[in-house]
């Protein structure tokens, strides 16, 4: 049974392609992908995100069993409205999904988990939270619209009361507040700046329409893939699954190995962390014509690794991946493309950063 | 979409083959198949002397989504490819049935023309996909 967020007719009506995704009836375009991207990176987009998983935490020992459900440390969360990205990881290091969480306050604590992952994300969270005695409650009551781009802040803020609108106004990066009945958080997965907006979902549909009188242009899945590949940010189950490390996955910053914070999964982070993972991710631009693509083998002196994410860049003209390889120098790279083996550089991602492409890309 | 020009013959998956008066073929890709595909950003052409055998694939067009190959409507001997679709291979998407067309072959047999459908059995076709 393919679910339809509170938005479904309102893409529809505005000629969207839909397409399924996780299970999801989701808008893949609402004409050209790579104009939606642009917008995104030169003016404001906005997506309809209300497929991904808000759930509420809350309890006296919620932060008590965030320290052992996620790999990055949620004591670094110190004021109310700040945000983590973290992995939450199985015992064998393995990343169930990623994640960000929210401390609203001490006992109260927000989390959003992706769409696909949904159930066995809930019932992992739910059978973690026992023991501490914290309630988990899913808020499918909330739509999401990411509203992101150089002028996404200016065009939200001048919809809201000027109550709110100041409180908004002020947000660090990666930092959230209540205003107006909404939840603002400064957030994105665009690599621009930009809000991520929780509205209820009775509201939702007046605050799109809103948004589009704003000028915000709406944009689908398609360029969201494409931002965010630009942008440097995994997508969980085609970067990194149960079988991967966050340490293979390039996600090394996101593990607190904190004096004793036992979180799950740590013992076999620890112990590759001392020898050193087999396998890296790293980020490839091609300069020849063509496209790198998911599942397509790379070739490097150290072995074969595969492309995990990979896309045309409509920032930069030329095709960019995340790759997994084997660790240690890789020599000249090649990538398989229908058998034939076309040179690839290896890069520091992220790839573009706001609007512009970053050094040596 | 765009009207379907009534000098096309379409195969199933989406190519169109058109008769010039030299009696050579010209082949591309359906206006509905490029609106399926999306943006285009990449087409990998046959070589000028490739023989390409009916209803096999002899040309890529990428998407940003993907990859699709583009099969032969007849065999033959490729004589004329469209090298301005390297550097723009969006007009596939602005003008599928004219300037995007990809290449040309000079037909080896006239009987595989009656292997294709007349447009309004390819018209017929895509509407009964897309419900």
């Amino acid at each position: 049974m393919t679910q339809h967020t509170v938005l479904n007719a309102t893409h529809r009506a505005l000629g969207a392609k839909m397409v399924d995704f996780g299970g999801w009836d989701m808008p893949l375009n609402y004409g050209s992908q790579i104009e939606e991207h642009h917008a995104v990176r030169r003016d404001a987009g906005m997506f309809d995100v209300s497929h991904m998983t808000v759930v509420d935490l809350t309890g006296a020992n919620v932060r008590a069993f965030l320290r052992r459900l996620l790999a990055n440390s949620v004591d670094k969360l110190k004021v109310s409205g700040k945000a983590l990205y973290s992995c939450m990881l199985n015992a064998d290091g393995g990343v169930i999904d990623d994640l960000i969480v929210y401390y609203l306050t001490e006992d109260f604590f927000r989390v959003v988990v992706n769409a696909a992952t949904r159930d066995k994300d809930l019932a992992w969270i739910v059978a973690q939270a026992q023991p501490f005695g914290v309630a988990v409650k899913e808020r499918a009551d909330l739509a999401m619209i990411a509203v992101q781009g150089p002028n996404a802040r200016a065009k939200v803020l001048g919809l809201l009361s000027p109550e709110a609108r100041a409180k908004a106004e002020k947000l660090g990066k990666f930092v959230a507040c209540d205003g107006d009945g909404l939840f603002i958080a400064r957030t994105g997965y665009t690599g621009e700046d930009g809000f991520e907006i929780m509205v209820p979902e009775a509201q939702a549909i007046a605050f799109w329409n809103r948004l589009k009188d704003a000028g915000v242009a709406p944009a689908g899945l398609g360029a969201r893939d494409t931002l965010r590949l630009e942008a440097g940010m995994n997508l969980y189950g085609q970067d990194m699954d149960e079988t991967v490390t966050p340490y293979e996955a390039g996600l090394a910053w996101t593990v607190a190995l904190d004096e004793g914070r036992g979180f799950t999964g740590r013992p076999v982070l620890e112990r590759e962390k001392a020898e050193g993972p087999k396998r890296v991710m790293v980020g490839l631009v091609m300069d020849e014509k063509g496209v790198l693509r998911h599942g397509q083998k790379v070739l490097t002196a150290r072995g074969e690794g595969e492309i995990l994410s990979g896309t045309f860049s409509p920032t930069l003209g030329k095709a960019i991946a995340f790759a997994r390889v084997p660790a240690g120098d890789p020599g000249a790279v090649r990538v398989d493309i229908r058998g034939r083996e076309v040179p690839v550089r290896i890069v520091k991602y992220p790839f573009v950063r706001d609007g512009k492409p970053c050094e040596g890309v | 979409m765009s009207e379907i020009p009534g000098d096309l013959k379409f195969q199933k998956s989406h190519e169109w083959a058109r008769v010039e008066s030299d009696g050579t073929v010209t082949v591309g890709i359906s206006d509905h198949a490029q609106s399926l595909l999306g943006d285009l950003v990449y087409v990998e052409l046959p070589g000028v002397g490739d023989r390409v055998q009916a209803g096999n694939a002899c040309a890529v067009v990428e998407s940003v989504k993907a990859a699709s190959d583009v099969y032969a409507p007849v065999s033959g001997e490729v004589v004329a490819v469209n090298e301005a679709l390297s550097d723009k291979p969006e007009t596939i998407n602005e003008d599928a049935y004219g300037e995007g067309w990809i290449f040309v072959v000079k037909m080896e047999n006239k009987d595989d023309l009656a292997e294709l459908l007349d447009p309004d059995a390819y018209a017929e076709l895509i509407e009964g996909e897309e419900h």
